[in-house]
């Protein structure tokens, strides 16, 4: 049995999501010190916005990163 | 005198016991006191932080899409945002908040210059956006779910937006996990602004116009256009240990209407000069993945990867990392590289390369193959009494990083980001 490149991805992409799954340990709000950094914040940082938005400009791909998408802007 | 002794042993016996009584009952109240006020939420739209971010950024490149390929690329923009937060809780303990949020951006271009190539320096050459946005999000602390939505608005000389969007978001039963998801819709109007070599063969080509004043203050009339997108934003993060946490993310984006920028000239091969020329529909999904780890006590890893591709043949990888290193627990500095390689869409060709066969057609140098590498630093100062003594400045951040892109083009870019609490 051969395997393309695009079924590799996916199965790369679920043994990924998989391994993340079953190594997970289930963490109480007081131990949670670490994570409630401010620079652990998995959110879009304010700081980096206006370097979201010149990526957007300038280069052909946007999305999955909190920011823009291609709409309100003369942005691709 | 053993009896005095044996009456005045209970009488002081019927004391303490009584005055512990009296304590562990006013313990108890107190204790008591202490739940209810857990219950007790704030019911005043109460401030919570303010922000202002501010950027300076310059680029300069020779492969300018206004001159079809060739020319100048340098551009400097100034932006500002300001944001507001606000919150209040409601008599079902759910917590709203507000969000507004006003930001101003000056560029100089140019490249934009050149709509006119006959000028020494056209009104063009310089140009004003404003975006004030508002957001709401109603949170159910205890179900763990929260909804929202909010409106956006956008305009420079030439291009202006409106957008609204929808969200909603929802934790796991044991808050280590939440889904969320965001439908957002921009309606935009793209003024024609020509090359003024091809004002009189295009111009009265489109359905609708726009009139307005010209940067030198004459009257004008721009036929317009509209663009409009459409994105699913959906994602899934999840705490897998006490340091480490991921996020899954995904967009899904459709756009229609008119995706070309009407002062992009394209050179043909027989020297004839045309405004680009791009699909009147396109379809984007990229797909990524962060995780934060935090590494012993004082550094902490960012790392990103995302995956792009869309239905005009351009695929792209992104990779990054940053390294914020505790110098104390309120001082950090944050090194940070990023890696992305793109290919080049299916309508692209450089200068003088296309040919009258070609029914698309643009030599914008941003959707041609290129790869780029953008690194830097950032500092971040939170100290305990406040940034210079003052406990409302909360937070500073400076940022500086350089850019690189393997067809000659370079930028850098300075943000200063201050919170206020």
């Amino acid at each position: 049995m051969t395997m393309n490149i695009k079924q590799f991805k996916y199965l790369s992409f679920a043994l990924a999501v998989a391994s993340i799954a079953i190594c997970c340990t289930p963490v109480k709000e007081y131990q949670k010190n670490r994570l409630n950094d401010g620079e652990m914040s998995l959110g879009a940082r304010k700081v980096e916005k206006t370097e979201n938005s010149f990526q957007t400009y300038r280069e052909g791909a946007s999305g999955a990163n909190g920011g823009k998408t291609g709409g309100g802007c003369g942005c691709n | 005198m053993g009896f005095v002794h044996l009456q005045f042993y209970r009488f002081m016996r019927k004391i303490c016991l009584t005055l512990i009584g009296i304590y562990v009952g006013l313990f108890a109240g107190f204790a008591q006191d202490t739940t209810d006020s857990s219950r007790y939420k704030n019911n005043k739209l109460t401030f919570e932080e303010a922000n202002i971010v501010s950027s300076y950024y310059s680029q300069d490149g020779n492969n300018s899409a206004v001159t079809g390929g060739i020319g100048t690329e340098k551009l400097t923009d100034i932006s500002n945002s300001f944001d507001l937060k606000f919150f209040r809780y409601d008599t079902r303990f759910r917590k709203h908040t507000w969000n507004f949020e006003l930001g101003i951006d000056h560029y100089t271009s140019a490249s934009s210059d050149m709509i006119d190539l006959k000028a020494n320096s056209s009104a063009s050459h310089a140009d004003t956006r404003i975006y004030p946005s508002v957001n709401w999000t109603r949170e159910n602390e205890n179900k763990g779910t929260s909804i929202g939505g909010g409106v956006f608005y956008s305009h420079e000389f030439d291009y202006s937006s409106y957008s609204a969007n929808i969200n909603f978001a929802a934790k796991t039963k044991n808050r280590n996990g939440e889904f969320s998801a965001r439908a957002q819709y921009f309606a935009d109007r793209v003024n024609r602004v020509l090359p003024t070599e091809l004002v009189a063969s295009i111009a009265g080509t489109t359905s609708a116009s726009s009139s307005g004043n010209d940067r030198d203050g004459h009257h004008i009339n721009y036929p317009a256009t509209g663009r409009n997108t459409f994105d699913l934003a959906l994602s899934y993060s999840q705490v897998v240990n006490k340091s480490l946490q991921v996020m899954f993310l995904a967009d899904f984006v459709g756009q229609n209407g008119y995706l070309s920028l009407p002062f992009h000239r394209v050179y043909f091969a027989d020297g004839s000069v045309h405004q680009e020329m791009l699909p009147s529909s396109r379809f984007k999904i990229p797909v990524g993945i962060r995780a934060n780890y935090f590494l012993g006590d004082k550094i902490i890893l960012r790392a990103y990867y995302r995956y792009y591709t869309d239905n005009w043949g351009l695929t792209a990888h992104t990779a990054s990392l940053e390294m914020p290193l505790k110098i104390t627990p309120f001082i950090s500095v944050s090194p940070f590289y990023r890696y992305y390689v793109q290919t080049a869409i299916k309508y692209f060709a450089a200068y003088q390369q296309h040919t009258a066969a070609d029914v698309f057609y643009t030599s914008n140098y941003d959707l041609s193959a290129f790869n780029s590498s953008f690194f830097g630093t950032g500092i971040r100062l939170t100290p305990p009494k406040g940034i210079l003594g003052s406990a409302h400045f909360n937070m500073l951040e400076l940022r500086y990083g350089h850019y690189n892109r393997s067809n000659g083009m370079q930028s850098n870019i300075v943000s200063l980001n201050l919170k206020f609490k």
